[in-house]
Protein backbone atom coordinates (compact mmCIF):
# COMPACT_ATOMS: atom_id res chain seq x y z
CA UNK A 1 0.00 0.00 0.00
CA UNK A 2 1.60 3.28 -1.07
CA UNK A 3 1.56 6.14 1.39
CA UNK A 4 0.14 8.74 -0.97
CA UNK A 5 -3.27 7.10 -1.01
CA UNK A 6 -3.52 7.33 2.76
CA UNK A 7 -5.76 10.18 3.68
CA UNK A 8 -4.34 12.10 6.62
CA UNK A 9 -7.15 13.84 8.44
CA UNK A 10 -6.95 17.64 8.03
CA UNK A 11 -6.38 19.27 11.38
CA UNK A 12 -8.61 22.33 11.54
CA UNK A 13 -6.68 24.92 13.49
CA UNK A 14 -8.52 28.19 13.84
CA UNK A 15 -7.11 31.55 14.89
CA UNK A 16 -9.19 34.22 16.59
CA UNK A 17 -8.52 37.28 14.42
CA UNK A 18 -11.41 39.75 14.50
CA UNK A 19 -12.50 40.61 18.01
CA UNK A 20 -16.19 41.33 18.58
CA UNK A 21 -15.84 45.17 18.60
CA UNK A 22 -13.96 45.05 15.30
CA UNK A 23 -16.65 42.91 13.70
CA UNK A 24 -19.42 45.12 15.01
CA UNK A 25 -17.57 48.21 13.79
CA UNK A 26 -17.02 46.62 10.38
CA UNK A 27 -20.72 46.12 9.74
CA UNK A 28 -21.86 49.43 11.21
CA UNK A 29 -19.20 51.15 9.15
CA UNK A 30 -20.30 49.27 6.01
CA UNK A 31 -23.93 50.35 6.43
CA UNK A 32 -22.88 53.93 7.22
CA UNK A 33 -20.83 54.03 4.02
CA UNK A 34 -23.72 52.61 1.99
CA UNK A 35 -26.06 55.26 3.41
CA UNK A 36 -23.50 58.01 2.89
CA UNK A 37 -22.83 57.01 -0.72
CA UNK A 38 -26.51 56.85 -1.68
CA UNK A 39 -27.52 60.08 0.09
CA UNK A 40 -24.30 61.79 -0.99
CA UNK A 41 -24.97 60.95 -4.61
CA UNK A 42 -28.50 62.33 -4.25
CA UNK A 43 -27.17 65.53 -2.70
CA UNK A 44 -25.06 66.02 -5.82
CA UNK A 45 -27.86 64.98 -8.18
CA UNK A 46 -31.18 65.51 -6.40
CA UNK A 47 -34.31 63.47 -7.24
CA UNK A 48 -37.07 65.11 -9.34
CA UNK A 49 -38.89 68.03 -7.78
CA UNK A 50 -41.60 67.36 -5.21
CA UNK A 51 -44.92 69.05 -6.08
CA UNK A 52 -47.06 70.99 -3.62
CA UNK A 53 -46.35 73.47 -0.88
CA UNK A 54 -42.77 73.73 0.33
CA UNK A 55 -43.99 73.46 3.90
CA UNK A 56 -45.55 70.03 3.21
CA UNK A 57 -42.30 68.40 2.27
CA UNK A 58 -38.83 68.00 3.69
CA UNK A 59 -37.44 65.45 1.24
CA UNK A 60 -34.08 67.05 0.55
CA UNK A 61 -33.82 68.01 4.18
CA UNK A 62 -34.24 64.34 5.13
CA UNK A 63 -31.67 63.21 2.57
CA UNK A 64 -29.18 65.64 4.02
CA UNK A 65 -30.16 64.71 7.58
CA UNK A 66 -29.54 61.03 6.81
CA UNK A 67 -26.21 61.90 5.26
CA UNK A 68 -25.11 63.89 8.30
CA UNK A 69 -26.37 61.28 10.80
CA UNK A 70 -24.63 58.44 8.98
CA UNK A 71 -21.52 60.61 8.81
CA UNK A 72 -21.46 61.11 12.56
CA UNK A 73 -22.00 57.38 13.14
CA UNK A 74 -19.09 56.70 10.80
CA UNK A 75 -16.87 59.28 12.53
CA UNK A 76 -17.59 57.93 15.99
CA UNK A 77 -16.98 54.42 14.63
CA UNK A 78 -13.63 55.39 13.12
CA UNK A 79 -12.56 57.10 16.34
CA UNK A 80 -13.50 53.97 18.25
CA UNK A 81 -11.69 51.81 15.70
CA UNK A 82 -8.51 53.88 16.11
CA UNK A 83 -8.83 53.51 19.88
CA UNK A 84 -9.27 49.77 19.42
CA UNK A 85 -6.08 49.65 17.35
CA UNK A 86 -4.28 50.54 20.57
CA UNK A 87 -6.11 48.28 23.00
CA UNK A 88 -7.18 45.41 20.74
CA UNK A 89 -5.16 42.45 19.53
CA UNK A 90 -2.30 42.68 17.06
CA UNK A 91 -4.63 42.18 14.10
CA UNK A 92 -6.59 45.29 15.12
CA UNK A 93 -3.72 47.61 14.17
CA UNK A 94 -2.77 45.90 10.93
CA UNK A 95 -4.60 48.23 8.53
CA UNK A 96 -3.30 51.32 10.34
CA UNK A 97 0.34 50.28 10.29
CA UNK A 98 1.36 48.28 7.24
CA UNK A 99 4.85 46.92 8.06
CA UNK A 100 6.49 48.61 5.08
CA UNK A 101 9.87 48.37 6.78
CA UNK A 102 9.83 44.55 6.58
CA UNK A 103 11.26 42.76 3.57
CA UNK A 104 8.77 39.94 4.06
CA UNK A 105 5.93 42.45 3.60
CA UNK A 106 7.14 43.43 0.15
CA UNK A 107 7.96 39.89 -0.95
CA UNK A 108 4.52 38.83 0.30
CA UNK A 109 2.99 41.74 -1.62
CA UNK A 110 4.76 40.60 -4.78
CA UNK A 111 3.60 37.05 -4.25
CA UNK A 112 0.02 38.18 -3.69
CA UNK A 113 0.16 40.33 -6.83
CA UNK A 114 1.39 37.27 -8.76
CA UNK A 115 -1.44 35.24 -7.26
CA UNK A 116 -3.92 37.78 -8.56
CA UNK A 117 -2.16 37.90 -11.90
CA UNK A 118 -2.59 34.09 -11.88
CA UNK A 119 1.13 33.57 -12.29
CA UNK A 120 1.58 31.51 -9.13
CA UNK A 121 -0.63 28.52 -8.38
CA UNK A 122 -1.11 29.06 -4.71
CA UNK A 123 -1.43 32.12 -2.46
CA UNK A 124 0.43 32.40 0.79
CA UNK A 125 -1.44 31.74 3.95
CA UNK A 126 -2.32 34.50 6.37
CA UNK A 127 -4.10 34.64 9.69
CA UNK A 128 -4.50 38.42 9.30
CA UNK A 129 -4.71 40.39 6.06
CA UNK A 130 -2.37 39.55 3.22
CA UNK A 131 0.09 42.37 2.36
CA UNK A 132 -1.86 43.47 -0.71
CA UNK A 133 -5.06 43.73 1.32
CA UNK A 134 -3.24 45.56 4.11
CA UNK A 135 -1.82 48.12 1.73
CA UNK A 136 -5.03 48.74 -0.21
CA UNK A 137 -7.03 49.06 3.01
CA UNK A 138 -4.45 51.41 4.44
CA UNK A 139 -4.27 53.70 1.42
CA UNK A 140 -7.78 53.57 -0.05
CA UNK A 141 -9.82 52.98 3.07
CA UNK A 142 -7.97 54.50 6.05
CA UNK A 143 -6.66 57.57 4.25
CA UNK A 144 -9.72 57.72 2.01
CA UNK A 145 -12.07 57.82 4.96
CA UNK A 146 -9.90 60.36 6.82
CA UNK A 147 -10.02 62.56 3.72
CA UNK A 148 -13.80 62.19 3.58
CA UNK A 149 -14.18 62.99 7.29
CA UNK A 150 -12.01 66.10 7.08
CA UNK A 151 -13.62 67.48 3.91
CA UNK A 152 -17.07 66.39 5.10
CA UNK A 153 -16.77 68.21 8.41
CA UNK A 154 -15.42 71.25 6.56
CA UNK A 155 -18.53 71.29 4.36
CA UNK A 156 -20.78 70.72 7.36
CA UNK A 157 -19.08 73.63 9.14
CA UNK A 158 -20.12 75.93 6.29
CA UNK A 159 -23.74 75.42 7.23
CA UNK A 160 -23.08 75.29 10.97
CA UNK A 161 -21.46 78.70 10.59
CA UNK A 162 -18.53 80.58 12.03
CA UNK A 163 -17.97 79.82 15.68
CA UNK A 164 -19.12 76.20 15.41
CA UNK A 165 -16.42 73.64 16.24
CA UNK A 166 -16.73 72.16 12.76
CA UNK A 167 -16.02 75.57 11.24
CA UNK A 168 -13.21 76.40 13.63
CA UNK A 169 -11.48 73.03 13.39
CA UNK A 170 -12.09 72.20 9.74
CA UNK A 171 -13.80 74.76 7.48
CA UNK A 172 -11.45 77.58 8.46
CA UNK A 173 -8.39 75.85 6.99
CA UNK A 174 -9.78 73.25 4.57
CA UNK A 175 -11.63 75.69 2.30
CA UNK A 176 -8.63 78.04 1.87
CA UNK A 177 -6.43 74.97 1.29
CA UNK A 178 -8.57 73.83 -1.65
CA UNK A 179 -9.11 77.39 -2.88
CA UNK A 180 -12.86 77.58 -2.52
CA UNK A 181 -15.91 75.76 -1.28
CA UNK A 182 -16.93 74.38 -4.68
CA UNK A 183 -13.59 72.57 -4.99
CA UNK A 184 -14.04 70.98 -1.57
CA UNK A 185 -17.46 69.73 -2.72
CA UNK A 186 -15.95 68.33 -5.91
CA UNK A 187 -13.12 66.53 -4.13
CA UNK A 188 -15.45 65.20 -1.46
CA UNK A 189 -17.60 63.85 -4.28
CA UNK A 190 -14.58 62.29 -5.96
CA UNK A 191 -13.60 60.76 -2.62
CA UNK A 192 -16.94 58.93 -2.62
CA UNK A 193 -15.99 57.21 -5.84
CA UNK A 194 -12.62 56.20 -4.38
CA UNK A 195 -14.45 54.56 -1.48
CA UNK A 196 -16.88 52.91 -3.93
CA UNK A 197 -13.97 51.56 -5.98
CA UNK A 198 -12.43 50.27 -2.76
CA UNK A 199 -15.72 48.60 -1.81
CA UNK A 200 -15.95 46.85 -5.18
CA UNK A 201 -12.39 45.54 -4.88
CA UNK A 202 -12.88 44.67 -1.21
CA UNK A 203 -16.07 42.67 -1.76
CA UNK A 204 -14.80 40.94 -4.88
CA UNK A 205 -11.49 40.01 -3.25
CA UNK A 206 -13.23 38.76 -0.12
CA UNK A 207 -15.53 36.47 -2.14
CA UNK A 208 -12.72 35.25 -4.38
CA UNK A 209 -10.34 34.60 -1.50
CA UNK A 210 -13.08 32.85 0.39
CA UNK A 211 -13.51 30.44 -2.51
CA UNK A 212 -9.98 30.10 -3.80
CA UNK A 213 -7.48 30.86 -1.04
CA UNK A 214 -6.32 28.74 1.87
CA UNK A 215 -8.19 30.54 4.62
CA UNK A 216 -11.73 31.60 5.47
CA UNK A 217 -12.60 35.25 4.80
CA UNK A 218 -16.27 36.18 4.85
CA UNK A 219 -17.36 33.93 7.71
CA UNK A 220 -14.42 35.28 9.74
CA UNK A 221 -16.01 38.73 9.75
CA UNK A 222 -19.07 37.17 11.37
CA UNK A 223 -17.46 34.67 13.75
CA UNK A 224 -14.08 36.28 14.30
CA UNK A 225 -12.30 32.96 13.70
CA UNK A 226 -10.01 32.36 10.77
CA UNK A 227 -10.05 28.74 9.68
CA UNK A 228 -7.60 27.11 7.30
CA UNK A 229 -7.89 24.49 4.64
CA UNK A 230 -4.46 22.89 5.15
CA UNK A 231 -2.05 22.22 7.95
CA UNK A 232 0.98 24.31 7.06
CA UNK A 233 1.43 27.17 9.51
CA UNK A 234 0.32 30.64 8.35
CA UNK A 235 3.01 32.73 6.69
CA UNK A 236 2.40 35.56 9.12
CA UNK A 237 2.50 33.37 12.24
CA UNK A 238 5.50 35.32 13.46
CA UNK A 239 3.43 38.48 13.19
CA UNK B 1 -4.54 121.11 7.87
CA UNK B 2 -6.81 118.64 6.09
CA UNK B 3 -10.53 118.97 6.52
CA UNK B 4 -12.52 116.50 8.55
CA UNK B 5 -15.29 114.44 6.97
CA UNK B 6 -17.84 116.55 8.76
CA UNK B 7 -16.40 119.79 7.40
CA UNK B 8 -16.61 118.43 3.91
CA UNK B 9 -20.16 117.22 4.40
CA UNK B 10 -21.29 120.58 5.73
CA UNK B 11 -19.56 122.30 2.86
CA UNK B 12 -21.49 120.01 0.53
CA UNK B 13 -24.69 121.40 2.01
CA UNK B 14 -25.56 118.40 4.15
CA UNK B 15 -27.43 119.27 7.32
CA UNK B 16 -26.32 117.99 10.70
CA UNK B 17 -29.60 116.13 10.89
CA UNK B 18 -28.84 114.25 7.66
CA UNK B 19 -25.32 113.67 8.84
CA UNK B 20 -26.49 111.97 12.03
CA UNK B 21 -28.97 109.90 10.05
CA UNK B 22 -26.14 108.78 7.87
CA UNK B 23 -24.11 107.80 10.92
CA UNK B 24 -26.95 105.66 12.27
CA UNK B 25 -27.51 104.09 8.89
CA UNK B 26 -23.83 103.27 8.57
CA UNK B 27 -23.74 101.77 12.04
CA UNK B 28 -26.70 99.59 11.09
CA UNK B 29 -25.22 98.50 7.79
CA UNK B 30 -21.98 97.55 9.52
CA UNK B 31 -23.96 95.40 11.91
CA UNK B 32 -23.07 97.60 14.88
CA UNK B 33 -25.33 98.55 17.75
CA UNK B 34 -27.07 101.94 17.90
CA UNK B 35 -24.47 103.06 20.45
CA UNK B 36 -21.90 103.12 17.69
CA UNK B 37 -23.69 105.88 15.78
CA UNK B 38 -22.28 108.67 18.01
CA UNK B 39 -18.85 107.05 17.76
CA UNK B 40 -19.05 107.20 14.00
CA UNK B 41 -20.28 110.80 14.16
CA UNK B 42 -17.40 111.69 16.46
CA UNK B 43 -14.86 110.10 14.16
CA UNK B 44 -16.28 111.92 11.19
CA UNK B 45 -16.14 115.22 13.03
CA UNK B 46 -12.59 114.91 14.26
CA UNK B 47 -10.61 112.74 11.89
CA UNK B 48 -8.93 114.14 8.83
CA UNK B 49 -10.10 112.81 5.52
CA UNK B 50 -8.12 109.87 4.28
CA UNK B 51 -6.90 110.36 0.75
CA UNK B 52 -7.62 107.48 -1.57
CA UNK B 53 -5.85 106.61 -4.77
CA UNK B 54 -8.12 104.45 -6.87
CA UNK B 55 -6.00 102.73 -9.50
CA UNK B 56 -7.33 100.71 -12.42
CA UNK B 57 -5.52 97.71 -13.86
CA UNK B 58 -7.02 95.01 -16.03
CA UNK B 59 -10.70 95.38 -15.21
CA UNK B 60 -14.10 96.15 -16.69
CA UNK B 61 -14.99 99.08 -14.39
CA UNK B 62 -17.96 97.18 -12.97
CA UNK B 63 -16.60 97.87 -9.47
CA UNK B 64 -16.73 101.62 -10.11
CA UNK B 65 -20.15 101.28 -11.71
CA UNK B 66 -21.39 99.41 -8.67
CA UNK B 67 -19.76 101.83 -6.23
CA UNK B 68 -21.39 104.95 -7.67
CA UNK B 69 -24.78 103.22 -7.42
CA UNK B 70 -24.58 102.82 -3.65
CA UNK B 71 -28.21 103.22 -2.76
CA UNK B 72 -28.21 105.13 0.45
CA UNK B 73 -28.04 108.66 -0.96
CA UNK B 74 -25.63 109.92 1.61
CA UNK B 75 -23.33 107.03 1.07
CA UNK B 76 -23.26 107.84 -2.59
CA UNK B 77 -22.97 111.60 -2.37
CA UNK B 78 -20.83 111.83 0.66
CA UNK B 79 -18.37 109.01 0.52
CA UNK B 80 -17.24 110.17 -2.87
CA UNK B 81 -16.51 113.58 -1.38
CA UNK B 82 -15.44 112.65 2.08
CA UNK B 83 -12.76 110.14 1.29
CA UNK B 84 -10.94 112.70 -0.78
CA UNK B 85 -10.80 110.47 -3.79
CA UNK B 86 -7.69 112.08 -5.18
CA UNK B 87 -7.34 109.90 -8.20
CA UNK B 88 -9.80 107.72 -10.07
CA UNK B 89 -9.30 108.00 -13.80
CA UNK B 90 -12.84 106.84 -14.55
CA UNK B 91 -14.69 109.51 -12.66
CA UNK B 92 -12.21 112.33 -12.18
CA UNK B 93 -12.43 115.58 -14.08
CA UNK B 94 -8.73 115.91 -14.79
CA UNK B 95 -7.15 113.97 -17.62
CA UNK B 96 -3.75 113.28 -19.12
CA UNK B 97 -0.69 114.85 -17.52
CA UNK B 98 -2.75 116.66 -14.93
CA UNK B 99 -4.38 113.49 -13.75
CA UNK B 100 -1.14 111.57 -13.51
CA UNK B 101 0.50 114.44 -11.64
CA UNK B 102 -2.05 114.00 -8.87
CA UNK B 103 -0.75 110.52 -8.09
CA UNK B 104 2.74 111.85 -7.42
CA UNK B 105 1.37 114.76 -5.46
CA UNK B 106 -0.69 112.51 -3.20
CA UNK B 107 2.18 110.09 -2.69
CA UNK B 108 4.49 112.92 -1.63
CA UNK B 109 2.00 114.80 0.47
CA UNK B 110 0.52 111.81 2.30
CA UNK B 111 3.41 109.36 2.23
CA UNK B 112 2.44 106.27 4.22
CA UNK B 113 -0.95 107.75 4.98
CA UNK B 114 -3.25 107.14 2.05
CA UNK B 115 -5.32 104.18 1.00
CA UNK B 116 -4.60 102.44 -2.24
CA UNK B 117 -7.81 101.11 -3.76
CA UNK B 118 -7.09 98.66 -6.55
CA UNK B 119 -9.66 97.88 -9.15
CA UNK B 120 -8.40 95.22 -11.51
CA UNK B 121 -5.04 93.51 -11.48
CA UNK B 122 -1.68 93.72 -13.24
CA UNK B 123 -0.58 91.30 -15.97
CA UNK B 124 2.95 90.02 -15.41
CA UNK B 125 3.76 88.52 -18.81
CA UNK B 126 5.56 90.56 -21.47
CA UNK B 127 6.85 92.78 -18.64
CA UNK B 128 3.34 94.00 -17.96
CA UNK B 129 2.80 95.32 -21.49
CA UNK B 130 -0.79 94.10 -21.58
CA UNK B 131 -1.88 96.96 -19.36
CA UNK B 132 -0.37 100.37 -19.99
CA UNK B 133 -1.39 103.41 -17.96
CA UNK B 134 0.01 106.78 -19.02
CA UNK B 135 2.67 105.14 -21.14
CA UNK B 136 3.97 102.83 -18.43
CA UNK B 137 2.98 99.33 -17.35
CA UNK B 138 0.31 99.36 -14.67
CA UNK B 139 2.55 97.01 -12.69
CA UNK B 140 5.02 99.86 -12.12
CA UNK B 141 2.34 102.31 -11.09
CA UNK B 142 0.88 99.77 -8.68
CA UNK B 143 4.23 98.91 -7.08
CA UNK B 144 5.16 102.56 -6.74
CA UNK B 145 1.87 103.49 -5.07
CA UNK B 146 1.97 100.38 -2.86
CA UNK B 147 5.41 101.37 -1.58
CA UNK B 148 3.96 104.56 -0.11
CA UNK B 149 0.41 103.63 0.88
CA UNK B 150 -0.95 102.77 4.28
CA UNK B 151 -3.17 99.89 3.25
CA UNK B 152 -4.61 98.31 0.14
CA UNK B 153 -8.20 97.59 -0.75
CA UNK B 154 -8.59 94.89 -3.42
CA UNK B 155 -11.85 95.81 -5.09
CA UNK B 156 -13.72 93.05 -6.81
CA UNK B 157 -12.80 89.58 -7.99
CA UNK B 158 -10.08 90.92 -10.34
CA UNK B 159 -7.96 92.41 -7.59
CA UNK B 160 -8.93 89.71 -5.09
CA UNK B 161 -8.65 86.52 -7.14
CA UNK B 162 -7.82 87.34 -10.76
CA UNK B 163 -11.28 86.95 -12.33
CA UNK B 164 -11.86 86.51 -16.07
CA UNK B 165 -8.52 87.83 -17.29
CA UNK B 166 -6.81 85.26 -15.04
CA UNK B 167 -9.04 82.41 -16.27
CA UNK B 168 -7.14 79.66 -17.96
CA UNK B 169 -4.95 79.76 -19.85
CA UNK B 170 -4.36 83.30 -18.55
CA UNK B 171 -2.17 84.42 -21.48
CA UNK B 172 -1.16 87.72 -19.90
CA UNK B 173 -0.59 86.14 -16.48
CA UNK B 174 -2.99 88.52 -14.82
CA UNK B 175 -2.26 88.27 -11.09
CA UNK B 176 -4.36 89.28 -8.08
CA UNK B 177 -2.90 92.05 -5.93
CA UNK B 178 -1.84 89.88 -2.98
CA UNK B 179 0.15 87.60 -5.29
CA UNK B 180 2.06 90.28 -7.19
CA UNK B 181 5.75 89.54 -6.63
CA UNK B 182 7.76 92.37 -5.16
CA UNK B 183 4.74 94.30 -3.92
CA UNK B 184 5.34 96.13 -0.64
CA UNK B 185 3.98 94.14 2.30
CA UNK B 186 0.96 96.29 3.19
CA UNK B 187 -2.26 95.07 4.80
CA UNK B 188 -4.73 94.02 2.11
CA UNK B 189 -8.48 93.75 2.44
CA UNK B 190 -10.29 91.80 -0.26
CA UNK B 191 -13.77 92.84 -1.30
CA UNK B 192 -14.53 90.20 -3.94
CA UNK B 193 -17.49 90.08 -6.28
CA UNK B 194 -17.97 90.85 -9.93
CA UNK B 195 -18.75 93.55 -8.98
CA UNK B 196 -18.94 93.75 -5.17
CA UNK B 197 -22.22 95.02 -3.75
CA UNK B 198 -22.23 98.83 -3.65
CA UNK B 199 -23.26 99.04 0.00
CA UNK B 200 -20.56 96.55 0.93
CA UNK B 201 -17.95 98.75 -0.75
CA UNK B 202 -19.10 101.93 0.94
CA UNK B 203 -19.48 100.19 4.29
CA UNK B 204 -15.93 98.84 4.14
CA UNK B 205 -14.58 102.31 3.41
CA UNK B 206 -16.67 103.85 6.16
CA UNK B 207 -15.45 101.28 8.64
CA UNK B 208 -11.83 101.91 7.75
CA UNK B 209 -12.06 105.69 8.10
CA UNK B 210 -14.22 105.52 11.23
CA UNK B 211 -12.20 103.07 13.25
CA UNK B 212 -8.87 103.67 11.55
CA UNK B 213 -8.42 99.96 10.98
CA UNK B 214 -9.74 97.13 8.84
CA UNK B 215 -12.86 95.34 9.92
CA UNK B 216 -12.28 91.78 11.15
CA UNK B 217 -11.10 89.64 8.25
CA UNK B 218 -11.45 85.94 7.58
CA UNK B 219 -8.52 83.71 6.65
CA UNK B 220 -8.78 84.70 3.03
CA UNK B 221 -8.69 88.41 3.86
CA UNK B 222 -12.36 89.23 3.35
CA UNK B 223 -14.36 91.29 5.86
CA UNK B 224 -16.27 88.80 8.00
CA UNK B 225 -19.29 91.06 8.32
CA UNK B 226 -20.18 90.55 4.66
CA UNK B 227 -18.45 87.34 3.65
CA UNK B 228 -18.92 84.99 6.59
CA UNK B 229 -22.09 83.37 5.26
CA UNK B 230 -23.04 81.80 2.00
CA UNK B 231 -25.77 83.10 -0.30
CA UNK B 232 -27.48 79.77 0.45
CA UNK B 233 -27.58 80.36 4.22
CA UNK B 234 -29.90 83.32 3.90
CA UNK B 235 -31.56 82.56 0.56
CA UNK B 236 -35.29 83.19 0.54
CA UNK B 237 -35.70 80.09 -1.70
CA UNK B 238 -34.09 77.87 0.93
CA UNK B 239 -37.44 76.28 1.97
CA UNK B 240 -37.76 74.91 -1.57
CA UNK B 241 -34.28 73.45 -1.28
CA UNK B 242 -35.12 71.66 1.94
CA UNK B 243 -38.44 70.48 0.53
CA UNK B 244 -36.72 69.06 -2.54
CA UNK B 245 -38.44 71.44 -4.95
CA UNK B 246 -36.06 72.28 -7.75
CA UNK B 247 -36.17 74.09 -11.07
CA UNK B 248 -35.29 71.41 -13.64
CA UNK B 249 -35.14 73.77 -16.62
CA UNK B 250 -35.69 77.49 -17.02
CA UNK B 251 -39.09 77.17 -18.67
CA UNK B 252 -40.71 74.65 -16.36
CA UNK B 253 -43.44 74.96 -13.76
CA UNK B 254 -40.88 75.04 -10.95
CA UNK B 255 -39.15 78.06 -12.48
CA UNK B 256 -42.48 79.91 -12.60
CA UNK B 257 -43.19 78.96 -9.00
CA UNK B 258 -39.81 80.21 -7.84
CA UNK B 259 -38.36 76.84 -6.78
CA UNK B 260 -34.73 76.36 -5.75
CA UNK B 261 -32.20 76.81 -8.57
CA UNK B 262 -29.75 74.21 -7.20
CA UNK B 263 -30.18 71.77 -10.08
CA UNK B 264 -29.65 74.43 -12.74
CA UNK B 265 -26.23 75.17 -11.28
CA UNK B 266 -26.84 77.68 -8.49
CA UNK B 267 -23.55 78.30 -6.67
CA UNK B 268 -25.32 79.81 -3.67
CA UNK B 269 -24.26 76.89 -1.45
CA UNK B 270 -20.58 77.53 -2.18
CA UNK B 271 -20.49 81.31 -2.45
CA UNK B 272 -19.64 83.64 0.40
CA UNK B 273 -21.29 87.00 -0.14
CA UNK B 274 -24.09 89.19 1.18
CA UNK B 275 -26.37 89.21 -1.91
CA UNK B 276 -29.22 87.36 -0.23
CA UNK B 277 -29.30 89.84 2.66
CA UNK B 278 -28.09 93.21 1.38
CA UNK B 279 -29.29 92.54 -2.19
CA UNK B 280 -28.68 94.87 -5.12
CA UNK B 281 -29.87 98.21 -6.45
CA UNK B 282 -31.01 99.52 -3.14
CA UNK B 283 -32.25 96.19 -1.87
CA UNK B 284 -34.46 95.70 -4.90
CA UNK B 285 -33.41 92.24 -5.98
CA UNK B 286 -30.51 89.85 -6.52
CA UNK B 287 -29.84 87.22 -9.19
CA UNK B 288 -31.70 84.34 -7.50
CA UNK B 289 -34.70 86.58 -6.88
CA UNK B 290 -34.69 87.34 -10.59
CA UNK B 291 -34.80 83.60 -11.33
CA UNK B 292 -31.17 83.09 -12.26
CA UNK B 293 -28.78 80.81 -10.37
CA UNK B 294 -25.89 82.41 -8.53
CA UNK B 295 -22.72 82.04 -10.62
CA UNK B 296 -20.43 82.39 -7.60
CA UNK B 297 -18.75 85.57 -8.87
CA UNK B 298 -17.14 86.37 -5.53
CA UNK B 299 -15.36 83.01 -5.32
CA UNK B 300 -11.80 82.31 -6.37
CA UNK B 301 -11.50 81.04 -9.95
CA UNK B 302 -15.23 80.92 -10.65
CA UNK B 303 -14.61 81.16 -14.40
CA UNK B 304 -12.72 77.89 -14.42
CA UNK B 305 -15.29 75.67 -12.75
CA UNK B 306 -17.16 74.65 -15.87
CA UNK B 307 -20.60 75.79 -16.97
CA UNK B 308 -22.54 78.18 -14.75
CA UNK B 309 -25.58 75.92 -15.16
CA UNK B 310 -24.07 72.64 -13.94
CA UNK B 311 -24.39 71.52 -10.35
CA UNK B 312 -21.32 69.28 -10.50
CA UNK B 313 -18.41 71.30 -11.75
CA UNK B 314 -15.43 70.26 -13.78
CA UNK B 315 -12.13 68.94 -12.57
CA UNK B 316 -9.22 69.86 -14.79
CA UNK B 317 -6.22 67.64 -15.17
CA UNK B 318 -4.63 65.05 -17.41
CA UNK B 319 -6.03 67.00 -20.35
CA UNK B 320 -9.62 66.10 -19.60
CA UNK B 321 -12.53 68.12 -18.34
CA UNK B 322 -15.07 66.05 -16.48
CA UNK B 323 -17.09 66.30 -13.31
CA UNK B 324 -16.67 64.07 -10.26
CA UNK B 325 -19.41 61.66 -11.36
CA UNK B 326 -17.95 61.23 -14.82
CA UNK B 327 -14.46 60.57 -13.46
CA UNK B 328 -15.51 58.55 -10.41
CA UNK B 329 -18.28 56.67 -12.18
CA UNK B 330 -15.86 55.85 -14.98
CA UNK B 331 -13.29 54.59 -12.49
CA UNK B 332 -15.91 52.48 -10.70
CA UNK B 333 -17.01 50.99 -14.05
CA UNK B 334 -13.42 50.10 -14.90
CA UNK B 335 -12.85 48.56 -11.46
CA UNK B 336 -16.15 46.68 -11.64
CA UNK B 337 -15.44 45.40 -15.15
CA UNK B 338 -11.92 44.39 -14.10
CA UNK B 339 -13.30 42.50 -11.10
CA UNK B 340 -15.86 40.72 -13.31
CA UNK B 341 -13.25 39.82 -15.90
CA UNK B 342 -10.87 38.67 -13.18
CA UNK B 343 -13.62 36.55 -11.66
CA UNK B 344 -14.36 34.96 -15.03
CA UNK B 345 -10.70 34.13 -15.66
CA UNK B 346 -10.36 32.82 -12.10
CA UNK B 347 -13.37 30.56 -12.57
CA UNK B 348 -12.07 29.19 -15.85
CA UNK B 349 -8.62 28.54 -14.35
CA UNK B 350 -10.11 26.86 -11.32
CA UNK B 351 -12.35 24.68 -13.44
CA UNK B 352 -9.39 23.70 -15.57
CA UNK B 353 -7.09 22.78 -12.65
CA UNK B 354 -9.89 20.85 -10.95
CA UNK B 355 -10.61 19.09 -14.20
CA UNK B 356 -6.94 18.18 -14.44
CA UNK B 357 -6.98 16.67 -10.95
CA UNK B 358 -9.86 14.35 -11.61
Amino acid sequence: MSTDTVHTPHREEAVYVYQAPVRLWHWINAFAILTLAVTGYLIGSPPPAVPGEASDSFLFGWIRYLHFSAAYILIVGILFRIYWAFVGNAHARQIFLPPVWKRSFWSGLLHEAKWYAMVVKEPMKYAGHNPLATLSMHILFVWGIIFMIVTGLALYGEGAGMGSWQHTMFTSWVVPLFGQSQDVHTWHHLGMWVIICFAIIHIYAAIREDIMSRQSIISSMFSGWRTFRDDTPPDDSGH
Amino acid sequence: MTETFYDVMRRQGITRRSFLKYCSLTAASLGLGPSFAPQIANAMETKPRIPVLWLHGLECTCCSESFIRSAHPLAKDVILSMISLDYDDTIMAAAGQQAEAIIEETIQKYDGNFILACEGNPPLNQEGMSCIIAGKPYLEQLKHAANHCKAIISWGSCASWGCVQAARPNPTQATPIHKVPGLAAKPIIKVPGCPPIAEVMTAVITYIITFDKFPELDRQGRPKMFYSQRIHDKCYRRPHFDAGQFVESFDDEGARKGYCLYKVGCKGPTTYNACSTVRWNGGLSFPIQAGHPCIGCSEDGFWDKGAFYDRLTDIHGFGVEANADEIGGGAAMVVGAAAAAHAAVSAVKRARTKGGKE
